[in-house]
């Protein structure tokens, strides 16, 4: 069953939930951050964090540590931690002369990445001698804003999706808090900031969405010339599957499991797709089933009041969407997950203020 | 208020070009002096399908490797004149049946050629672009005209 929370009127920039899904915090298109806990069957905030100076931008809950990092367009990040009863933040200096676009933390909490429109990724990382976070600078090749990133679950690797229409793998070793990295599918040296993977789907299309698989061994990107890309580098085999669809872009994408693939975007419906080991992409469901609307019989007197307003004879509004999110769904965030590692639900918002939780179909 | 006397040259320095980290579309293969001796080849071809009323093989001939990589912008205005010739071959009724012939990825070409027709109209293609235009959407979707507005690579 679908959950559907009409949270705010305008759009949510950003969500993040924290470890036991009892609160989530958010940006409704502004300075500030709200922490929301539930309260019977409603989400109601609890908190509200006021620290950057311009619209915050990205936000991530750490799972096991519970920090929450925010980042804006004022070109800071704060990394905020809860005690006595309210929020404090810490200022993280980047080092960026422009807004920051996404934080996410690492798999292991360690760390969180910031992409940036200065072209810069920076990799945060807690100084215990200084007791602050320190950035450390991945510049080359990145020749455009960074739009969104995603992190391999061995905690070394790094997604990126940015505006020159190519998405790329990189090394973000540190020596100062970590061991080594092992090999993966992906290479085999790794110092910090080595480019491991540039990919393209041959079009041109601003990359709005990129998505690690659970295993780590498949990526999948969306862009903006309405197209979803899954490279697969299982058993050391290159392939990559490129589907120019027929739909409007998708914003954002994640995998559910190894096969399974939910987009969604413009058309504000999660879709589901499909990729096997043969390295066939396909188009699955949409997840939203088109409501039929029952308008009723209408009095002869009803339909010469609506003329007379709308210029219709519908009885009901026509400007709501038949599907559950009423504008572009921009970010998708997985639930809860099964025994098995997978996705069993996901969560998405968008630019109607709409935060909704899907069951994976 | 007092005249402005200092000089306002300044407004006219395009700043974008003196920036260093400036983007620039990575560099493209062309050929340019293949490219005319290939679109000559092709409006012959197309002329000689079309004269032999094999109008759909014209089409997919004008619509094989468009010259998307060429700075030449004459190379690229004949080989549009090639396929909007073709197009307006093709009588309404035609259209649908040779739409669905077509692969993706020439649909997507055949669209770009479709907007280049509405940027640039004539007296008799606007009414078969707009026929062409329908049957295309049918076929590619909305999807097929994203790709047309985001495409470094115009026609």
């Amino acid at each position: 069953m679908t959950e559907v929370h009409e949270i705010v009127t305008g759009p949510i920039t950003c969500h993040c939930w924290n470890g036991n899904r009892t609160k989530f915090a958010m940006s409704p298109s502004n300075t500030e951050v709200h922490i929301y806990a539930k309260k019977g069957s409603k989400w109601e905030v609890e908190h509200v964090l006021r620290e950057h100076g311009s619209r915050v931008t990205g936000m991530d809950w750490a799972k096991k540590s519970d920090n929450l990092v925010t980042c804006g367009a004022d070109r800071n990040a704060y990394v905020w931690n809860f005690k006595d009863g309210h929020w404090k933040p810490s200022l993280v200096i980047l080092r960026i002369n422009r807004a920051a676009t996404i934080v996410k933390w690492s798999p292991e909490e360690n760390k969180f990445a910031v992409g940036s429109g200065a072209r810069i990724i920076s990799i945060c990382y807690f100084d215990k001698d200084n007791d602050w976070w320190v950035s450390k600078h991945i510049k080359k090749p990145l020749r455009s804003t960074i739009s969104c990133l995603d992190w391999h679950p061995g905690n070394y690797l790094l997604a990126i999706g940015s505006s020159d229409f190519k998405c790329r793998v990189f090394s973000t070793y540190v020596k100062e808090i970590e061991e080594k990295p092992k090999e993966t599918v992906w290479g085999k040296k790794m110092p910090f900031g080595a480019l491991m993977g540039e990919f393209s789907n041959g079009g041109g299309g601003w990359v709005h969405g990129v998505s690690f698989s659970p295993s780590g061994d498949k990526l999948a990107w969306v862009g903006h010339d309405s197209s979803v890309s899954v490279l697969s580098k299982v058993g050391g085999q290159e392939n990559t599957a490129i589907i120019k669809h027929k739909f409007l872009p998708y914003l954002t994408c994640k995998f559910l499991s190894e096969n399974s693939l939910v987009t969604a975007g413009y058309d504000c419906y999660p879709v589901l797709w499909n990729h096997d080991d043969n390295n066939q992409l396909t188009f699955m469901n949409r997840l939203d089933q088109k409501e039929k609307k029952i308008t009723g019989h209408l009095s002869a007197m009803e339909k010469f009041k609506g003329l007379d307003k709308r210029a219709t004879t519908g009885g009901s509004s026509d400007t709501t969407l038949d599907t559950t999110h009423q504008n572009a769904i921009s970010q998708i965030s997985v639930f809860a997950v099964d025994g098995s590692g997978n996705a069993s639900k996901f969560c998405t918002t968008g630019v109607d203020g709409r935060l909704v939780i899907w069951d994976c179909r | 208020m007092s005249k402005n006397t200092r000089s306002a040259d300044f407004r006219k320095v395009d700043v974008d070009e003196l920036d260093e980290e400036k983007f620039i579309d990575e560099p493209e293969v062309s050929q340019d002096d293949d490219d005319t001796d290939v679109i000559s080849k092709r409006e012959s071809e197309v002329k000689s399908l079309t004269l032999g009323g094999r109008n759909l093989d014209a089409l997919k001939v004008s619509l094989t490797d468009p010259p998307v990589y060429s700075k030449d912008e004459s190379a690229k205005k004949r080989n549009f004149d090639i396929v909007l010739d073709v197009l307006t071959r093709f009588r309404q009724s035609e259209v649908e049946e040779a739409v669905k012939k077509l692969d993706s990825e020439q649909v997507d070409i055949l669209m770009k050629y479709i907007y280049r027709g509405f940027a640039e109209p004539t007296e008799n293609s606007c009414g078969i672009l707009l026929v062409w235009h329908q049957h295309a959407v049918a076929v590619g979707g909305i999807g097929s005209i994203i790709r047309v507005m985001t495409s470094r690579k115009t026609v």
